[in-house]
């Protein structure tokens, strides 16, 4: 007797909703097994992790504001990783369109007026697509790999970052540290909820999981996204460009990146410090795929992975828990959703040496955004 | 310049291209039997905290860097179990391991912040590295010694021997291998545990040899520059070597740059010339006519599923 994969026919849809859940279960499992064997209070970390931040009230303002730019920017890795455009430099187009905001608040400094705010999201989004529209640039042109190229990039922004705080944009009356001027009350997000820290970029974030939603569901582009990833021979057939898609996911996602930056910057940190790349592009990646590349499901993926780093900082100032256990304990959320996923295309068999051998096609072709498809691709 | 000067710039060139030489080499290993992984700076990370805690806690390098292999050839064995028996997405599952890495060490590493050990820099006599052309050839840690040895041997098991034609089948044509008896995956998890084991050596370099202390994120990226070498290479080993020496080169620009006193660019440019330097490489390499990027493995990143 042993355990086999049997091929289902086509993806479990109980299975979709199930397996991220599953992943999280295991995830905390793991978490109390690991943290109990690396001395520290399994159990309370998970309890410190995971409840405290929701068991609060006054806390469930963080969670919104750490899962607005998780979410903005997941929103589009999502439409790439559908079409099999893996941008994983988004940190970087994230820190470029927040010094893109930042130039031109520091720009408008002493200035009043209703404009400038727009205008530093403008150029927020402007500076996140122009830092994507390299890798696009490159793989459309000379065929170079995405991948490699927008995580260099991430590097270099940040480079680029510690010189501008270190040097030209350094406030000039904040005693030589290396970090901008305050934002003046022009140049701040707006509350979205008087009295609370939720900012404006919250509801935007779910407006734009909602526009997402339906430009995916049910738009030509959106099916041109979904089949480009799942079959891009039939997308060739169809006359969709793959070059287009390649522009379409970079831009996309350097776009929202850039405007989660800016977010981030007018927002909670109201001027611009070397210690603004915090990695939510990287962690952007694992809502995404939490969410199952689905809009709705990277709103509950990010608030997931909000919970995750609040919680964080409680177990670091309440049991010592090292800030660096909530990065372990995000990527192994990955990892185990990334093991049950299996579970969506495969059936677990106990089989005897005599079983019958199903019929089993020699390799899944599909690519990965075939293997995580959103619920109502399975319909179309 | 004087000639001791030039010494030492090749002193410090070599010490840069050693750990990514290791690590690509692991990976061109790895990416020849037709998988790719992106952990590789993840596992980078690994064996940089275990070499430093092992040598930190037993005072013995060599057992440092077996630990160092261990660990990060069990980390590949995460990434070979979800990609290679529940083919899950390679992309996805090596960008995951890279997260990890970086986490778990940080996690491991938080008790050793600062501490030093003796760096592992010699491996003869200090006298035979006296006179300074003496010291460019015996001058040097083991593990660079190791690396070269390294490529000869990768080049001769790819190129030469009954095991690595196999490999390279299986990366070629997973389907034909496997109908003629071949077990693609098993070869690919002894692949992946290989690109581990180097990717440890590669990381204890930076722990152990160039920085003998700990930090966290020590190898600052260093592990997307080694894949990024494996494409640059066109998945050969003497490329590779070649290669490595070249962003060695580029690498320690920035050191002697600040050194000579270079004004007109900020420190910070020039800590981004290695990055710039690795997208130009390769956007040339793509539009090379003999095609870099034509070299690559044929069944790079797909997974396999036998039948029946």
């Amino acid at each position: 007797m042993r355990l086999r994969l049997e091929a289902r026919r086509e993806p479990s849809r109980a299975m979709l909703y199930v397996t991220p859940a599953l992943a999280v279960a295991m995830t905390v499992l793991a978490g109390i097994f690991i943290f109990t064997a690396m001395g520290y209070d399994g159990l309370g970390a998970i309890y410190q992790i995971f409840i405290t931040p929701l068991a609060d009230p006054y806390r469930w303002q963080d969670l919104f504001v750490k899962a607005a730019p998780l979410i903005i920017i997941a929103l589009g890795l999502a439409v790439g990783f559908r079409a099999n455009v893996w941008n994983i430099g988004a940190e970087g187009q994230y820190i470029v369109g927040a010094l893109a905001g930042t130039g031109v608040a520091l720009a408008s400094w002493g200035m009043e007026g209703y404009w400038i705010l727009p205008a530093m999201i403008l150029a927020g989004i402007l500076g996140g697509l122009a830092w994507a529209a390299i890798p696009a640039f490159l793989k459309t042109r000379f065929k170079v790999n995405e991948i490699l190229t927008s995580l260099m990039l991430t590097y270099v922004a940040i480079q680029l970052l510690y010189y501008l705080m270190r040097g030209p944009w350094k406030d000039p009356e904040g005693f030589n540290f290396p970090q901008t001027r305050l934002f003046t009350e022009w140049q701040t997000l707006p509350a979205a909820v008087p009295g609370t820290l939720i900012h404006l970029g919250v509801p935007v974030a779910l407006a734009l999981a909602v526009v997402a939603w339906v430009v995916l569901a049910r738009t030509v582009t959106g099916f041109q996204v979904r089949i480009v990833g799942l079959a891009p021979q039939a997308a060739r057939y169809a006359g969709f460009s793959a070059r287009r898609t390649v522009w379409l996911a970079l831009l996309t996602s350097g776009g929202l990146a850039g405007l989660a930056g800016i977010f981030e910057a007018a927002g909670p940190f109201q001027q611009m410090t070397p210690q603004f790349p915090v990695n939510y592009g990287f962690t952007a990646i694992i809502v995404a795929f939490l969410g199952r590349l689905h809009p709705l499901g990277i709103v509950l993926a990010g608030m997931v992975l909000a919970v995750s780093y609040v919680g964080g900082e409680n177990a670091q100032t309440t049991i010592g828990l090292p800030y660096a256990a909530t990065g372990m304990f995000q990527a192994m959320m990955l990892f185990f959703l990334l093991a049950v996923d299996v579970l969506v295309r495969y059936r677990l068999r106990l089989s005897g040496p005599g079983a019958a051998r199903p019929h089993q096609e020699s390799r899944p072709q599909a690519p990965a955004a075939a293997r995580t498809p959103a619920p109502e691709s399975a319909s179309a | 310049m004087s000639s001791a000067v030039l010494i030492s710039i090749a002193m410090t060139v070599v010490g840069a291209a050693t750990p990514i030489l290791l690590a690509a080499l692991g990976e061109l290993v790895v990416e020849k039997s037709g998988v790719l992984n992106l952990g590789l700076e993840g596992m980078m990370l690994i064996g940089a905290v275990t070499a430093f805690a092992v040598t930190y806690s037993t005072g013995s390098a060599p057992l440092g860097l077996i630990a160092a292999m261990a660990a990060s050839a069990a980390a590949s064995m995460i990434f070979g179990f979800l990609t290679l028996t529940l083919t899950a997405n390679q992309v996805a599952t090596g960008l995951a391991l890279t997260i990890f890495g970086i986490g778990l060490s940080s996690l491991i590493g938080q008790g050793f912040v600062g501490r030093t050990v003796d760096a592992l820099h010699r491996t003869f006599p200090a006298a035979l590295a006296e006179h300074p052309v003496w010291r460019l050839i015996f001058g040097h840690s083991p593990l660079v010694y190791i690396s070269l040895v390294m490529t000869a041997l990768v080049a001769w098991f790819l190129t030469r021997s009954r095991a690595g034609l196999i490999l390279r089948a299986i990366g070629e044509s997973d389907e034909a291998a496997h109908s003629i008896g071949y077990s693609v995956i098993g070869v690919r998890y002894l692949a992946v545990a290989f690109g581990g084991a180097m990717a440890g050596l590669g990381g204890s370099y930076y722990s152990l040899v160039l920085t003998p202390m700990w930090a966290d994120r020590l190898t600052a990226g260093r592990g997307w520059i080694a894949l990024a070498l494996v494409v640059f290479a066109s998945w050969r080993p003497l490329r590779l070597l070649a290669g490595a020496y070249l962003f060695g080169a580029v690498m320690t620009f920035e050191l002697h740059a600040k050194a000579a006193g270079v004004s007109f660019l900020a420190p910070e440019f020039l800590a981004m010339l290695p990055y710039l330097a690795t997208i130009v490489v390769l956007t040339v390499i793509s539009v090379a006519p003999a095609g870099g990027r034509l070299a690559a493995p044929a069944c790079l990143g797909k997974p396999f599923r036998a039948t029946g």
